[in-house]
């Protein structure tokens, strides 16, 4: 399994504010790396800079293929159905056959379990069901990564089930992903690897196991504190 | 009820070349206003301190003026001082056109900061350029959103040409006028009958327009 995506010494600053720090990552084929962090500490300019909707100042990103993203709030297209969401970007940017497009959009619909909305627009959707929409419409521009930036945070609890369930079958069938997420039992269940990231820079990474039961840093075991209750 | 006075002679047919020469001058400012309001509108948005200070004060000078006042300062004021020799016709252009464009570009301004800026980063993110970004997801958003009030301002703006008649345009309510005073005499009531098709035209004029404002809003709303 080689590497897809690498970045080395990577630094990001808005004005004199330093976001990210000389951070190191790299990314094999097929992986699922989950990043944690408190709010503010860098996690999503880093998914940001990885796809270019920021500049770095200093560092390099490599990777192969294309990447996609899933945001936080809902980006679907309001002016176009929930199948013209799907088939916009592949018909117009990639230049694809429609009738392909469209072929694989209703495939890709059908197991988010969305095929009889294809006809309906974003605002008859629920924001679970938009958010497993705009993973679709990522995926069918066959990413080689997949960024997904706390897509649950904007959810109602109940909703979180179903767009969860969704990533973790695709971690499933090989996806390399990075995930920012603030659900820890998720991040548990679906990371090979979790990156904790604070004030910037890398604190401690490992396996889900090593991260989430054997924090190594002060700063990890406070963070992962706060998630726990003392009866 | 004086409806009889129209079927005299040309009456009628005087008073549809009013409504003409009213419409005629609100379409012509209206396709300005449209054009040039776009233009405005997207220069508004760009963050110059300058051009922010200027298209402001030109936005408040339009709104706190009367169309009255303008149509005076143009027709009256401006030919005289400096000289111009301007047509009522086209005076009346410039005021409306004037008008127009400040409330087109603060409809087109008002439009594009509403696209919550998430639109154009996931269009980035799923590779449009920049350009099939506008093309594709920007703007067919704002002309959603625009249509219904501009079609607002088209409507104020063809009921507001009443106010021609005032630099001497003889438009439809002016040719009203005429006809009355003509027939004075043979029928005192004319007054009520003139008025009367005047604002039905004037209805008809607009109505129309209002409708396809409706059926958009409610087709995309």
């Amino acid at each position: 399994m080689g590497e897809i995506l690498t970045l080395k010494n990577v630094s990001k600053s808005f004005d004199d504010l330093v976001v990210l720090d000389n951070v190191d990552l790299s990314v094999n084929k097929g992986e699922v790396v989950v990043i944690i962090g408190p709010s503010g500490c860098g996690k999503s300019t880093l998914l940001r800079c990885i796809n270019g909707l920021e500049d770095i100042q200093d560092g390099t990103i490599s990777y192969e293929g294309d990447v996609g993203m899933v945001f936080q709030s809902y980006d679907l297209f309001p002016h176009k159905t929930i199948l013209q969401n799907l088939t916009l970007a592949p018909v117009k940017v990639k230049k694809r056959n429609k009738a392909e497009v469209n072929k694989e959009a209703l495939e890709l619909l059908e197991r988010v379990g969305l095929l009889s909305k294809k006809d309906n627009y974003p605002r008859q959707l629920s924001g679970g069901q938009k958010q497993r929409v705009a993973i679709v419409r990522a995926l069918i521009m066959h990413p080689e990564v997949l960024l997904l930036d706390e897509i649950t945070a904007a959810l109602d609890p109940e909703m979180v089930r179903e767009v969860l369930d969704v990533v973790l079958s695709l971690a499933k069938e090989g996806r390399t992903m990075i995930i920012v997420t603030h659900e820890m039992q998720f991040a548990k269940a679906v990371a090979d690897r979790v990156v904790f990231i604070d004030g910037g820079s890398i604190v401690e990474e490992g396996t889900a196991k090593d991260i989430f039961e054997n924090p190594r840093t002060d700063r990890l075991k406070r963070f992962l504190q706060t998630f726990s209750y003392e009866e | 009820m004086g409806f009889d006075v129209l079927l005299k002679g040309s009456n009628m047919s005087r008073l549809l070349g009013g409504l003409g020469i009213s419409l005629e001058i609100s379409l012509i400012s209206v396709v300005i206003s449209i054009v040039l309001g776009v233009g405005v509108g997207m220069l508004m948005t760009v963050n110059n301190r300058a051009v922010k200070a200027v298209t402001r004060v030109y936005l408040e000078i339009v709104r706190i003026m009367p169309q009255m006042v303008l149509l005076f300062i143009v027709y009256f004021g401006a030919t005289k001082a400096m000289g111009l020799n301007l047509s009522a016709e086209a005076s009346a252009i410039i005021v409306f056109s004037f008008w127009g464009v400040a409330e087109m570009a603060d409809l087109v301004r008002g439009s594009l900061l509403s696209i919550p800026v998430i639109q154009y980063e996931s269009s980035k993110a799923l590779g449009f350029s920049k350009l099939q970004t506008y093309i594709y997801i920007i703007i067919p958003q704002i002309v959603r959103r625009m249509i219904p009030l501009s079609i607002n301002l088209i409507t104020r703006m063809i009921k507001t040409t009443s106010l021609v008649m005032m630099i001497g345009i003889v438009e439809v309510l002016k040719v009203g006028q005429q006809i009355i005073e003509a027939n004075r005499k043979s029928s005192p009531n004319a007054a009520f009958g003139v008025f009367a098709t005047i604002f039905i035209l004037y209805f008809l004029a607009c109505w129309p327009i209002s409708c396809l404002s409706k059926y958009l809003e409610k087709k995309w709303s």
